[in-house]
Parts: C-alpha cells; structure tokens; sequence
C-alpha cells in the first residue's frame, strides 16, 4: 500500500528536487525587487543634510543595505524602501561633517 | 589470500597503477591525514589548533611555507571562526578542509548545520577526545557522536593508513553532485593520531588524478551566475530543503561504495560502508567502529585458533548509517555486543546500540540478543581480557543465559560495574523493553 498522506497543494511552489540545494537563490538580489523599509519599524530614520556632506562616499560604502543613490559618483539621496535604521552611515560619516542624523521614526507621523 | 597479496596483484593487473610513485613510508595519523591534505591541495584551510589534531594544522602550515601547497591557510581566532571562515570560502566555490577535536568540535556546532544545511563539501578531520568536564585529552567519540545529526557524513578510522585513505576519498564522495554534503573523517585520539605506522602514501599525481578538480555548481564569485546564499528560509520551504538534504546522505549510501571500490582498483585497498571481519560462519559477534577494532580482531584470531565460532563487525560509516548491512551480517547470530566508546547520558544505552537495535527491530524475531559495552571514555584503556570477557557474556547469552546485564560499561574499577538496569531505583516499562522484553 502506498502512502496516504493527503497531498499537499504546491499551489505553484517548487517540489522538493526542483529547489537547487541549500537555500542556494539563482535569483541573486532578488531583495530589491521588495520593499523592506517597514522593518525600521518604530525605529530611526537617517536624514542627510547634503550641504554639509563632502561627498567622502563613507556611508555609500558601508550600508549593508546599498541604500546611498549616486549620481555621477555623488550620494543624492537614500533608499527608504531598504533602509533598516541601523544607523551605521551615521556612525560613519566623519565626525567632522556629521551630515547625517538620525531621527524617531514616530516623528514623521 | 592477505591483504598485502591482494593489493600487489591488483597492482599487476591495473597497469595504469603508477607503482614507482607510491611509497611505504612511517607516519603518526595526524602526519598522514596532514600528507593526504597536501595531495589533494584544497584551496583553503581555516584552522584553529587543538590537541590531539594540532598536529594537522602545524604540518599543513608548514607545507605552506615550504611552497608544497598552494592552499591558502586562514588562521582564526576560535573554532567558530573556523567552521564559518569554511563555510564563507566553500560558499565562494573554494575546495575547503579542516582539522579539530573534542570542545573544538563543540565550540563550531552551529556552524556545522549551515555546513551541512548549505550542502557546502567542507572535509574535517577529527583526533577524537573526551568532551570536559572533567578536562581530558583521550580518545573518545563523544563529540563526533554528539554531533553525528548535524547533517555530515562520518568515517571512523581504524588505522592510519585508513584515516589516510579516508581523508582522499572523502573530497571524491562530499563533493559527488548526487551527494554535495560535508564529510568528517575521524580518528582517534593519540591512538592513531600520535601513533605512527606504516602506511602506503600514493604517489601525488596518483591522489590528484584521483580526487580530479572541483567546480562548485553555485560559487558566490561566479559573475557569470550570480546566486545567493544564506537566505532566510520561510516555513514553506524549510522543510523541502531538508528533504534534498535527506536525499544526498541516501545517495551517498552508493557514491561512497562507488568510490571505495574503484579506490581499491586503482591503489589496492578497497572501503565499503562495513568491515565485516570472520563474520561468514560467526555464532557471536562484536560491533565497534575506530581503532580498537584492531584489538577485537586480534581477539577474534586467537580464538579462532581455538575453534571458537566468533567474529567482528567494524563499522566505517555512521552517517549514513549502515542498517542493511548491519542487518544482514547479524541475522542468524546467536548473540551480538555493540562496543560503543561514548556514551549517552540517560539515554538507554550508548548511540551505537540504540540505532543497531532499531535497524534490527523489522526483524525481531529472527534477530539475535545484543548487549551494550560502554568502554574507552576518556582514554580508558581496553584489554584483550575485557574483549574476551564479553566473548563469554555472548556465549551465556546464546545459552539463554538471561542475568547477562544488557548495558554495562567494561573497565571500571570496582567490577562487577552495576548495570544500567541495577541503577534503576524503579521497574519502569522502559527498564523492562530493556531486558529484552523478559
Ligand atoms: S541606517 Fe543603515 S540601512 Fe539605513 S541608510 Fe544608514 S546604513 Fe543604510
Ligand atoms: S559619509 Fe557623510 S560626508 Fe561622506 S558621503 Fe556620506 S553623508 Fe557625505
């Protein structure tokens, strides 16, 4: 007698041996395709004052969420779509320019 | 016809077989797994040095420096570093090895389930040793036991030369796309890392043409197909990957007889996932896996000469777990004891025995008694007396014998050893499944 486990509905996911192996994604960057702001939640938010900024490119460099728009090598502004709050472009911004800070979310209603 | 004899035909018969390049040569265990290592020249080693597998990292480290590998040595700060500096470059499509022991193994434990979860090749070698507390540096399966569900395939060497060998086929079968998992080869402790033997080394063009090159089938540094790895799994896919993890450790079932038996045709020593030793017309039977084998043998022999019916079941793997073939050298048996060096606190009996008695459990009825001998923890010296010992416990068994205790540890000071069941303060229905339903 074969099993009778009730089948279960893929509704359109992959079966088990269609997956590649180990969560591997061959849809690399597929994050950008989503928005992931809201995980700031009741967080902070940066905001980037670019008279102030020199453009040393510090924050570009090191947000883990790529979340800094050049244009023509300059930062413009920030993605909100992915940023997370974690404050790391303001902690790295020179301590001598400080154009970024961060601010409560709850602050912008 | 001997080993030896065998090999040296296999030899003349495989004229592909580079005789000129293999050499009988003297080396400790740590030393062969570190010359197996610098055959294969993976392109990584992360390491984090601790006794009795020090040794490992020193001579691969040392190989390094004397431009006989190319590999690139990542020394971290911990053994957590290790595993996941490992996992980062066998991500990156790296060929990755690694070397630790007892708390070392403990300390990357986490890591080892992204390993294994990553389906990512890694080869580690273990110099197994008790776990603290209390702090011992002696042989012992404890950690690779404890660690024996993270998700990689095991060897347990019964030599040096096997550890050698098993260190070189382990690449060929982790990496085997039907299989794609992490492999620990273990030896043990001293026992056979410090001990030196001789061993027959292949020649190093042999060890590469047989191990071939490796190309990862998604490396984060392909440009040409971007992938990601170590994305958050949700519940309806979580359980998916686990099923294409299952897959691999059955498939590595075949891929792993595969590869013993054409390591055999081509160097003369062929594995499979069970030694069985004089098991054909055996009456009783010792199960065991790791060097002491070597004394169960050499018991076996001795009472082979005196016409006593008794054999040794050694075994090689124990993920994937061996359960057919197990079964099929016991059925008919008149009794069995399963040696186990670890032991499992509160558990009924020692790993080892709890899983051969499941495997055996389909066939119950035609299935022989089998006992539990806990020995070796922490360096405990087994004696040939103690093997004959539990030789006379198996043939009072066959006899009907029912005081043969069940679960016992051999080498205690004080014997009799109370058995699990005596510590018992109650007759629970578990104690009485334990005396074999008496
Ligand atoms: S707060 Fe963090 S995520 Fe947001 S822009 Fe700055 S570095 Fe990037
Ligand atoms: S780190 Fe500060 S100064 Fe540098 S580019 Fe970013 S905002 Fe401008």
């Amino acid at each position: 007698m074969s099993s009778l486990a009730p089948d279960v509905p893929a509704n359109g996911l992959p079966i088990w041996d269609e997956l590649p192996p180990g969560g591997v994604s061959e849809d690399a960057g597929s994050t950008s395709r989503r928005t992931m702001g809201f995980w700031r939640g009741g967080g902070q938010r940066p905001l980037i004052d670019l008279n102030l900024c020199v453009q040393c490119l510090h924050c570009w460099v090191s947000c883990p969420d790529a979340c800094f728009i050049l244009e023509d090598g300059q930062v413009t502004c920030i993605n909100y779509d992915h940023c997370k709050g974690c404050g790391i472009c303001a902690n790295e911004c020179p301590p001598m320019v400080n154009a970024i800070v961060l601010v409560e979310e709850r602050r912008f209603g | 016809m001997t080993k030896t004899q065998k090999s040296k035909d296999n030899l003349i018969q495989n004229p592909k077989s580079k005789i000129q390049n293999r050499k009988v040569v003297i080396l400790s265990g740590n030393n062969a797994v570190a010359n197996a290592l610098r055959q294969v020249d993976p392109h990584v080693y992360p390491g984090y040095p601790i006794t009795p597998s020090t040794k490992i990292m020193e001579t691969v480290a040392e190989f390094i420096a004397n431009g006989k590998m190319q590999c690139e040595m990542v020394a971290v700060e911990s053994e957590h570093s290790a595993m996941s500096a490992a996992v980062g470059a066998a991500a990156g499509g790296a060929r990755v090895a690694s070397a630790t022991a007892a708390n070392g193994l403990a300390f990357m434990w986490e890591v080892l389930y992204i390993a294994s979860g990553s389906h990512l090749p890694i080869v580690l070698a273990i110099g197994n040793r008790a776990l603290s507390a209390p702090i011992n540096g002696f042989a012992d399966h404890g950690e690779s036991m404890g660690s024996r569900d993270a998700g990689w395939i095991q060897f347990y060497s019964e030599s040096v030369q096997e550890a050698y060998d098993n260190i070189i086929q382990a690449f060929r079968i982790g990496e085997d796309s039907r299989v794609r998992l992490p492999v620990m080869v273990c030896l043990d402790g001293f026992l056979l890392t410090h001990t030196s033997e001789n061993i027959t080394m292949q020649g190093d063009d042999e060890v590469t043409d047989f191990v071939g090159p490796y190309h990862a089938e998604f490396s984060l540094l392909d440009p040409d197909k971007p992938v990601s790895h170590g994305l958050s799994d949700p519940p309806s896919y979580y359980m998916e990957h686990k099923m294409r993890q299952q897959a691999g450790m059955e498939k590595a079932r075949e891929v792993i007889e595969e590869v013993g038996a054409e390591y055999g045709k081509r160097f003369g020593r062929p594995y499979g996932l069970v030694d069985p030793y004089c098991m054909d017309d055996a009456e009783t039977a010792i199960i065991i896996l790791g060097s002491e084998a070597g004394r169960v043998k050499g018991v076996v022999d001795k009472m082979r000469e005196a016409g006593k019916k008794v054999g040794a079941l050694r075994l090689r793997t124990v993920r994937p777990f061996p359960d057919e073939q197990i079964v099929r050298q016991l059925l008919g048996l008149k009794a069995v004891a399963i040696m186990d060096r670890s032991y499992a606190p509160g558990a009924v009996g020692a790993p080892m025995f709890q899983e051969v008695r499941s495997a055996l459990y389909d066939y119950r009825d035609s299935a022989p008694p089998i006992v539990n001998r806990i020995y070796g923890l922490g360096g405990r010296e087994l004696r040939n007396a103690d093997v004959r010992n539990i030789f006379a416990e198996l043939d009072a068994l066959a006899d009907g014998d029912a005081t043969v205790p069940v679960i016992q540890m051999v080498g205690l000071r004080g014997e009799p050893a109370p058995t699990w069941e005596e510590m018992r303060p109650l007759e629970t229905p578990i104690a009485v499944a334990a005396k074999r339903g008496k």
